[in-house]
């Protein structure tokens, strides 16, 4: 079986991490700039998003990983606008990078209005650069964090109500939103944007709640990560979730469209990212 | 340490609270769940009188008992008489 993790914070783990994640059948991963655990200077931001062109795809090189990345400002770290300025200002020379795929992950944390300006503010960075970037005239592809627990639903509904604000300018087909859960997932798949299910037992999805999702929504642009970061959080979580779906019988072409060929389609929308999807056959 | 035999350590309810809060909240999603997943397949009229969804019903009323012993009551719900 062969993954793609969609979301995966590598520059927080290990480099048997990497090896870990070889072994067990992941081809790609895909790390959107976040939260350091503590806020950072906008000069600190310029050595994070060094780190995530430079040097993660030398050390995911080394195991035979493709390693993409995401460049923004966190939410978490959207409250100062003063800050927030100057790192935007940062961002379009890394659009560039051979890497990046897109802005990620934007998005609110705990829905104030200083976050909703900077969620504005990069997507009309991502949809400047649909005149500069390889896809030509689309705007770049965005990644989009969700708040946490009880600020979630609320927050999913401004995110999804600022999107829609920028009318034609943005393709719903080119937005994933991440972290859906039961109360969010119908409200992103049914405005026609890509989801993501993250599996963090705790504070967000199981690899059961994970599988009964794709089965009542469709595995059609859906997602599952493990987040893996400097928190309490697991790799492989990604690949358990593929175990219970294999539990419940579902068979390796379902499987493989969740876990490789769905990330590799949205991903695959910006030139940049090679990993082409995979299809089985019986043979006779 | 010990303040009597029956309070958590040394933690107030609030921190009780505080720390188990997500864990439980995240189980009872997770029974949600459950239950929703069992509905959603098939025959799943034939085990409506299954004794072990019963019990999972039992259970919850028990819960909701305002008094102490919950867990114990619903051990005993499972056990064999």
């Amino acid at each position: 079986m062969f993954f793609i993790d969609p979301h995966i914070h590598m520059v927080s783990r290990t480099t048997a991490d990497y090896e870990m994640l070889a072994l067990s059948g992941v081809v790609a991963v895909s790390e959107p700039a976040f939260w350091a655990g503590f806020d950072r200077s906008p000069a600190g931001f310029v050595d994070y998003f060094r780190q995530l062109t430079e040097f993660e795809p030398r050390r995911a090189a080394q195991f035979g990983i493709q390693h993409y990345s995401w460049i923004c400002l966190n939410p978490k770290e959207a409250q100062d606008l003063g800050k927030a300025r100057e790192v935007l200002a940062e961002i379009p020379k890394f659009l560039s990078c051979p890497s990046v795929l897109g802005i990620g992950e934007i998005g609110l944390n705990k829905n104030t209005p200083n976050e909703a300006k900077v969620f504005q503010q990069h997507v009309q960075i991502a949809i400047d650069a649909a005149s500069q970037g390889p896809s030509g005239a689309k705007h770049a592809l965005i990644l989009i964090h969700t708040p946490h627990l009880e600020d979630k639903l609320k927050g999913t509904r401004m995110i999804l109500e600022m999107l829609r604000d920028f009318g034609s300018a943005i393709d719903p087909a080119r937005v994933l939103i991440d972290h859906v859960e039961e109360h969010t997932i119908e409200l992103v798949k049914d405005a026609g944007y890509w989801a993501g299910m993250t599996i963090y037992p705790i504070s967000k999805a199981t690899p059961a709640r994970a599988v009964d999702m794709i089965e009542m929504y469709g595995p059609q642009r859906l997602c599952v990560n493990a987040a893996a970061d400097w928190g309490i959080s697991d790799p492989l979580n990604t690949h358990r979730t593929m175990l219970e779906a294999q539990r419940r019988g579902h068979r390796l072409p379902e499987l493989l469209q969740v876990f490789h060929n769905n990330p590799a389609e949205f991903f695959g929308q910006n030139p940049k990212f090679t990993v082409q999807p995979i299809k089985v056959q019986l043979l006779p | 340490m010990q303040k009597s035999q029956t309070s958590p350590g040394d933690l107030t309810a609030a921190e009780v609270l505080d720390t188990y809060f997500l864990e439980a909240r995240a189980r009872l999603i997770e029974l949600a769940a459950t239950l929703d997943r069992i509905d959603r397949a098939a025959g799943s009229q034939a085990v409506q009188s299954d004794a072990r969804l019963q019990f999972i019903q039992d259970s919850l009323r028990i819960l909701q008992r305002p008094q102490p012993g919950r867990a114990k009551a619903v051990q005993e719900l499972y056990s064999l008489k």
